[in-house]
């Protein structure tokens, strides 16, 4: 008789909630925002009343960041941030705007700025034409954009790097995301830089789409679960092929590993294990002596560490700091954890703006009042908004390492040196 | 509540605050009659506020007890018109499985037709469509039109028509004998049990309508009605499972009946006589619990991984037909009984038996006798006049319209108060504040459920508002609800032993069902109010029923 009742054990993961309300404490949209009804009230308290009836959806739960603090301080493993997400997905009313869709499909309008990267990048720093997007598309006239490249990453690698990758003794996979591919390819070259002196050569995914973090924000739900498919297909090839999948963006990997099964229903758990953040790959083969490293000795910095949200979520900001630390010249400064408050596609919306702002002062301030040379951080929302901020640059930690290493020493620690290259 | 009414005359007393009692009168008011009610606790304290919250079709009846079934479809169709703010027209289906086999649904739809209930024949697969919580094994579905009631709404708006039509009402004061005039009734002597003061009413007709503490009324009286106390046990799910009530389609048997009831599921019953010392503390066993998460898994599966918020019991007052005082021949049909011509004892009725479902009817056939009896002619209108909350409203449509804008608090306090919702204050934080987060009580509803629906104590309030309903079972809402009710009374030790009682009521419905989360949130709450709070351990057990 009694193995009913030890048997019945919820499986709706929202009746978890023991109302403590810690997540709504470390929610950094409630501080700032009292039209937000807070985590516990958007998620699990909100669930059971859109369960009863959806008119019972809440149109403030659009204020979410989906920066899912509340899960890393919920002390039961309620998904909040999932409840929120997928609650604005199934209710939310009318479909994504034009402007929503456009800052959804990074990929896309990636792929189209980048073919006239200079023409775009003077357009988009033009006072009229942020005029014009705020007053017709509500896109903030505060923002500073992101610049895009002329030459996409996916380009660079295919004509200078992509040959010499098998040569090295081992390899691994990278998703590069639209960031690195558009608007900052100096990213994925320091990768290769640094993974080829270290011994690892480097694959691209075959036919990579974008994570759709975006598209998940903005609701275009459809674009994100196909690409999704698209990439889980490349990710198990590459697994397939024996390599590791790595990621220089903590956003991208926290949501090929997690939104995928838990927002979008995309099943990855054969392949979750093997993605992973460029850093913590990096640290492993260091620390269990697959590679070893060799530090340039004119290297003098003061760098101050922001940990994303995404990266605490992931809970592997220990791997980017640890491999901070072991550079002989950078005086390592943390960072308390605390929200930037771009959101990525959030913060450009006019209608957020100054939440957005208003909820990453304390930590500009910080950043102000360390005097470091720079910042370092895994995520490159976090990077635009930091920089535009405070004013203070921001370096991935794979872009600080490909700096601080003596690379031509490291790869003749590793047996590399013979191959040649790529520069 | 002092009683003030001591030199007045009443034409009738009601006794009694449950759904029968307060509908009662509800009908002697609106007929002009001068009318008190009284109730020993608190309104639906008893079996009015412990059973499945079913709005019946009849079809559950329809094979059985034909006269019933008709009864309850008529009172189905009157009471979505003039309830409806208490009313969810969720509709309901008749599920087979394949053990109870198609026999029973073959003769169902014919009977319920017969009995005017509009019976749909349904293919399995369109019944797992419409309601996709259902066992999906059933060989067999019949669509009825059964729904969901909130007999703690039901109740709160017949005392507030009551009050409209002149009634006065007392709660917390306790019968403990009658004033005779030789063969005639024609007073109650009252105990507060609030403060032990004794009192006494007069009236011309008293109305006996306590449901099964009605046998123990009319001994005081001295007349002898043979009832008989049967334990219902009932579980709450944490959430709403399903969105269209599930019935077994098979003779009526236990834990058959699932039904969505604002933001939970509720499944049951269980049936067992108990004895009478047993009514005012009844417990729900381990067998019960067990017997009802069997059967129910078996109506939805899904209950077997949903969360088992408390579990509680009502009793069902049996009453033995007067032909046959051994207690075999058993009416589950309304009984009115005139002691006059029963037992020589005039200006004493007693309206018992029958169902929720009914309570106007008993309350119409209780008012019809105690009019025949004053000599008044008045027809009953409680059918037409639709209920405190219930009337049409002109800003319905615009209502409607602009639900999607409002609050989460006032979509939830819309459906608790129905059109009287516009007496909560709202727009400012000080009242739009939230008191119970789980189930959306902010402090402008306290408040107004403080002044005008008689609360003296926060089982009180949860009863009006839902307070303390929801998942946290009073853990976060319960000290903030002892506040406000502290600013109104302003006694800081009454609010602190009213929080214990109160926080031991919650547990006590939770006990049974006490594993997992439901575990996990009671040790939580005892660490935040014994712990943290230095709550006293053991509750004051001073007024306040325990029963969950």
């Amino acid at each position: 008789m009694m193995t009913l009742q030890q048997q019945n054990i919820s499986d709706n993961n929202f009746e978890s909630c023991i109302k403590c309300t810690i997540c709504t404490v470390y929610c950094p949209v409630t501080a700032v925002n009292p039209d937000y009804p807070g985590p516990k009230q958007a998620g699990p308290d909100g669930e059971r009343y859109r369960l009863k009836k959806p008119v019972f959806y809440d149109e403030a739960l659009k204020y979410c960041l989906n920066c899912k603090r509340c899960e890393v301080a919920c002390p039961n493993n309620v998904k909040i941030g999932d409840i929120i997400q997928s609650a604005r997905i199934k209710y939310a009313k009318g479909k994504p705007s034009l402007r929503d869709t456009m800052l959804a499909n990074t990929d896309f309008m990636g792929n189209m700025a980048t073919r006239m990267a200079p023409l775009v990048n003077f357009t988009l720093g033009l006072r009229p034409v942020k005029y014009l997007l705020d007053r017709t598309m509500k896109i903030d006239d505060r923002r500073t954009f992101p610049r895009y490249a002329s030459q996409r990453f996916e380009s660079w690698f295919g004509r200078h790097a992509a040959a010499s990758q098998d040569s090295y003794p081992h390899t691994v996979s990278y998703f590069h995301g639209c960031y690195v591919n558009y608007n900052y390819p100096q990213l994925g070259k320091d990768l290769v830089k640094v993974l080829n002196a270290l011994g690892v050569g480097v694959h691209l995914l075959d036919g990579e789409k974008c994570c759709g973090v975006a598209k998940i924000a903005n609701r275009c739900v459809d674009e994100a679960t196909r690409d999704a498919h698209t990439n889980m297909k490349a990710i198990r090839e590459a697994t397939a092929r024996g390599d590791e999948t790595v990621a220089t963006s903590s956003t991208c990997c926290f949501t090929l590993r997690d939104e995928y099964p838990h927002v979008l229903r995309v099943d990855n758990h054969d392949v979750r294990d093997h993605i992973m953040l460029a850093t913590r790959l990096i640290y492993r083969l260091i620390d269990e002596g697959k590679a070893k490293v060799a530090f340039r000795p004119d290297y003098r910095k003061r760098v101050a560490y922001h940990v994303p949200c995404h990266m605490e979520k992931l809970g592997w900001t220990i791997y980017s700091t640890s491999l901070l630390k072991m550079i002989p010249g950078l005086e390592f400064i943390p960072l308390d954890s605390h929200c930037c408050g771009i959101a990525g596609t959030y913060g450009f919306k006019k209608e957020y703006y100054d939440y957005s702002q208003a909820i990453g002062e304390p930590l500009f301030r910080q950043i102000r009042e360390s005097g470091c040379d720079f910042v370092a951080c895994d995520c490159e929302t976090c990077k635009w908004q930091i920089e535009m901020s405070t004013g203070v640059p921001v370096e991935n930690p794979v872009s600080v390492l490909a700096a601080a290493l003596d690379i031509a020493k490291t790869r003749e620690l590793n047996g590399v040196a013979a191959i040649p290259a790529v520069e | 509540m002092k009683n003030v009414n001591a030199r007045k005359e009443y034409d009738v007393i009601v006794i009694g605050g449950g759904a029968t009692g307060a509908g009662t009168a509800r009908d002697c008011a609106m007929r002009g009659l001068s009318t008190i009610l009284i109730e020993r606790l608190d309104f639906t304290a008893g079996a009015s506020g412990r059973n499945h919250g079913l709005l019946h079709s009849g079809a559950r009846y329809a094979h059985t007890d034909p006269e019933s079934a008709a009864e309850c479809i008529r009172e189905n169709i009157i009471l979505k018109r003039v309830a409806r703010h208490c009313v969810e027209e969720t509709r309901g289906l008749f599920v087979t499985l394949p053990e109870d086999g198609l026999d029973y649904q073959n003769a169902f739809v014919d009977d319920c037709r017969r009995a005017g209930i509009d019976a749909e024949l349904l293919e399995p697969a369109e019944a797992i469509r419409l309601e996709p919580a259902v066992n999906p094994d059933i060989i067999g579905a019949v669509k009825v039109p059964d729904g969901s009631i909130d007999p703690f709404r039901l109740v709160t708006a017949n005392v507030l028509a009551a009050q409209l039509n002149g009634a006065d009402v007392l709660t917390y004061h306790e019968v403990t004998g009658f004033v005779k005039d030789g063969t005639r009734i024609c007073g109650v002597e009252l105990k507060s049990r609030r403060n032990g003061e004794r009192s006494t009413v007069y009236g011309k007709v008293v109305i006996n309508a306590c449901g099964i503490w009605g046998h123990h009324v009319a001994e005081l009286a001295g007349v002898k009605i043979a009832m008989y106390p049967a334990k219902g046990s009932l579980l709450i799910f944490g959430h709403r499972v399903n969105h269209m009530v599930l019935n077994r389609c098979r003779k009526p048997g236990d834990a058959d009946i699932l039904v969505p009831g604002d933001t939970i599921s509720v499944i049951g019953t269980t049936s067992t006589r108990i004895p009478f010392d047993e009514i005012d503390r009844m417990e729900v066993t381990t067998g019960e619990v067990d017997l009802l998460l069997r059967e129910g898994v078996k109506l939805s599966p899904m209950l077997a991984w949903t969360r088992v918020l408390r579990a509680y019991a009502g009793v069902r007052p049996l009453v033995a037909s007067d032909h046959d005082p051994s207690g075999r021949s058993i009416s589950r049909g309304i009984v009115c009984l005139d002691h006059e011509t029963r037992d020589g004892l005039s200006g004493f009725i007693t309206i018992t038996g029958g169902k929720l479902m009914t309570y106007r009817l008993m309350a119409q056939d209780a008012t019809d006798m105690a009019c025949r009896k004053l000599g008044v002619d008045r027809p009953c209108r409680t059918a037409e006049v639709p209920l405190p909350g219930s009337e049409p409203d002109a800003r319905d449509e615009e209502r409607k319209a602009h639900i999607i804008e409002l609050s989460t608090e006032m979509k939830a306090a819309e459906g608790r108060h129905g059109s009287w919702t516009g007496k909560i204050a709202a727009g400012n934080d000080a009242d739009d504040a939230l008191v119970c987060e789980c189930e959306q009580v902010s402090v402008a509803e306290c408040n107004y459920a403080i002044e005008e629906l008689h609360v003296n104590n926060l089982i009180n309030l949860r009863r009006r508002t839902r307070l303390g309903m929801g998942t946290c079972q009073g853990e976060l809402c319960a000290c903030r609800g002892a506040g406000i009710l502290e600013r109104h009374h302003k006694c800081t030790k009454r609010a602190l032993d009213d929080l214990a009682s109160f926080m031991a009521e919650r547990w006590h419905g939770m006990y049974p069902v006490c594993w997992g989360e439901t575990l996990v949130e009671a040790q939580f709450t005892s660490w935040l109010y014994q712990g943290v709070c230095g709550l006293e351990k053991e509750p004051p057990r001073h007024e306040e029923e325990m029963n969950s």
